[in-house]
């Protein structure tokens, strides 16, 4: 079972929901945590372990400048401006290459090869027992977020409840984020900001196919809006989480809530169930 | 013209109640872009007025002639993005997915794929009591991000006459829209909060401003809900010789002036509002806006 927590808005609580849930549920089941926020990925934070760490690479393309006959046909071909053939040389620009492998297949002269370039890293860590922690990290300076979050998730594919942290936003590494969970929790707050981005992540999750529900967080009582866009979208909440300065606090300094309060384990071990509730009732 | 633009790692660190008041005090005539495009709200703090609307073409996308397609497979095993869907009856390609490179039209023996246009947003232009908007809406779940950022700049400067300034709401996030965001422009505001959260995500995104901005500055909002934490942001800026301009508390004011669709302007007891009109005057002193 996959879980999803994501917002469109940023700094609504998504990692502190994520971890908090986690921490809860893996005290019964073994839980993998997966931070798809690679470019700013937080998690870690609140955990500790001793960390194991690989390279994420994509493939980017050589060039043997002996076979080559500067014909162009690669720069013609590549769609993102990546390469510039010019009559003495070849401009390459690593930023701009998704590595869809286009520019070796069109080559007359087989002189484009492929190798693996570093563009950020994955972390695993076991906090405890029962819990892992997998970080991807995007490298600092490198635009594409998706081949980190996809080698994120690839290493949680064994685990039995898989719990992942999206980056805030609607684009696409929240679609690969998304891609593949059986619920989302939409994390938001009562503000027009929350609500705009809400509206908009809540699209995400519907084109995607994933069930969701919302979590309201900082709750300071105005909620009217929030819970008639709810209602009306047929977007359960699942949560109320009321803005108090001892959590922020708690949060501020990388705690966790409920692992101090056992009211607090209770409301997030509810919040699985209803979880659990959401798959059930989109079967 | 100085070009700033407003930044922050981590999300919701309060880029936007800040962009969208520096505008009433910075006497200033200057334009404005929203580059967050991917979950814009500047608009709604600045009640704007559309100019006008134009479609955004992102990547191609690939599409497959159903009557054409002889299931040889051959699109599936090369798209490296898995796009291509074999599907029970015909295979299809996911325009959620597909980045538009056109390798699978290029394989396909029995051309079958062609690539398509295909509109994945909007680009607007509207006015404002502060000056001219450009902000875009990608639609959500696209690609393409970093591109659209790219035209709402664009659209931003074709408007531009004798504005000393161009300021610009940013996104959150290291990645394409960021640096697409910050490229070319003079220097950056980076606004942070007193959080582990908030000084790990800093250190990452001036990481990556000092690849592409001249200058950089740094701002702490809702200081005071760990000054402790805060003092160590501070110390770390200075270590790294950024300047904080500014140390912005926390008052529930702001959250009043969101709800009600407008900027930290209003009376001057506002705790918050003071600190950023100290703020402006400080970015005014730093950038030397004539």
């Amino acid at each position: 079972m996959k879980i999803a927590v994501a917002s469109g808005k940023g700094g609504t609580g998504k990692t502190m929901v994520a971890a908090n849930l986690a921490l809860v549920v893996s005290q019964s089941c073994e839980v993998t945590l997966v931070d798809c926020d690679v470019e700013e990925p937080n998690l870690h934070l609140f955990f500790g372990g001793a960390a194991a760490t690989t390279d994420v690479t994509v493939p980017v393309p050589v060039f043997d400048l002996q076979s080559c006959d500067k014909c162009g046909k690669c720069g013609g071909f590549c769609q993102y401006g990546a390469i510039t053939v010019l009559p003495d040389r070849i401009l390459f620009f690593p930023e701009l290459c998704h590595s869809c492998g286009g520019c070796t297949l069109v080559c007359p002269k087989g002189a484009i090869h492929e190798e693996p370039a570093r563009i950020g890293q994955v972390t695993i860590v076991h906090p405890s027992p029962w819990l892992t922690l997998i970080t991807g990290t995007l490298d600092e300076g490198k635009p594409h977020a998706t081949p980190v979050i996809r080698a994120a998730k690839d290493m949680s594919r064994d685990a039995g409840i898989v719990i992942c942290d999206a980056s805030p936003g609607t684009a696409c590494p929240v679609v690969e984020t998304l891609d593949g969970c059986d619920a989302c929790i939409l994390v938001t707050e009562s503000t027009p900001f929350g609500l705009h981005d809400l509206h908009l992540a809540a699209e995400v999750a519907d084109r995607l196919g994933v069930p969701s529900g919302v979590v309201i967080n900082r709750s300071d009582g105005q909620d009217k809006k929030t819970l008639e866009f709810c209602a009306t979208h047929e977007l359960p909440v699942l949560m109320t989480i009321p803005f108090d300065r001892m959590t922020a606090t708690i949060q501020n300094r990388g705690g966790l809530i409920s692992r101090q309060s056992p009211e607090w384990q209770g409301r997030f071990a509810e919040l699985f169930a209803r979880c659990h509730n959401l798959i059930r009732g989109s079967q | 013209m100085i070009r700033l633009a407003v930044i922050s790692g981590k999300g919701g660190t309060g880029k936007t109640i800040i962009t969208a008041t520096l505008p009433h005090l910075l006497h200033q005539d200057m334009i404005l872009a929203d580059c967050d495009v991917d979950a814009a709200n500047l608009g709604i703090l600045l009640a704007p007025k559309r100019i006008h609307t134009e479609p955004f073409y992102g990547m191609k996308a690939a599409v497959i002639d159903p009557d054409l397609c002889t299931r040889c497979g051959l699109c599936f095993d090369h798209c490296r993005f898995h796009a291509v869907d074999p599907g029970d009856q015909h295979f299809r390609i996911s325009p959620i997915r597909c980045e538009g490179c056109g390798v699978c039209s290029y394989v396909c023996p029995a051309d079958a794929i062609r690539t398509e246009p295909r509109i994945c947003g909007e680009i607007c232009l509207s006015s404002t009591a502060v000056g001219t908007l450009a902000h875009g809406r990608l639609q959500p779940g696209s690609g393409n991000s970093g591109l659209l950022v790219h035209a709402v700049k664009k659209t931003a400067f074709g408007k531009v006459q004798k504005e000393d300034l161009f300021l610009i709401d940013g996104p959150p996030g290291t990645g394409c829209p960021l640096i697409s965001t910050i490229t070319g422009m003079d220097a950056v505001l980076v606004v942070t909060e007193p959080s582990v959260s908030g000084l790990h995500d800093l250190k990452r995104v001036i990481a990556v401003a000092r690849q592409y901005a001249k200058r950089i500055f740094v701002t702490i909002n809702r200081f005071d809900l760990d000054e402790s934490m805060a003092r160590s942001i501070e110390l770390w800026c200075t270590q790294e010789g950024i300047p904080v301009l500014g140390k912005i508390p926390f008052d529930p004011a702001v959250i009043e002036a969101v709800r009600n669709c407008r900027p930290v302007t209003g009376p001057a007891t506002s705790m918050a509002a003071q600190a950023i009109q100290a703020l402006a005057a400080k970015i005014e002193q730093e950038l030397k806006v004539p």
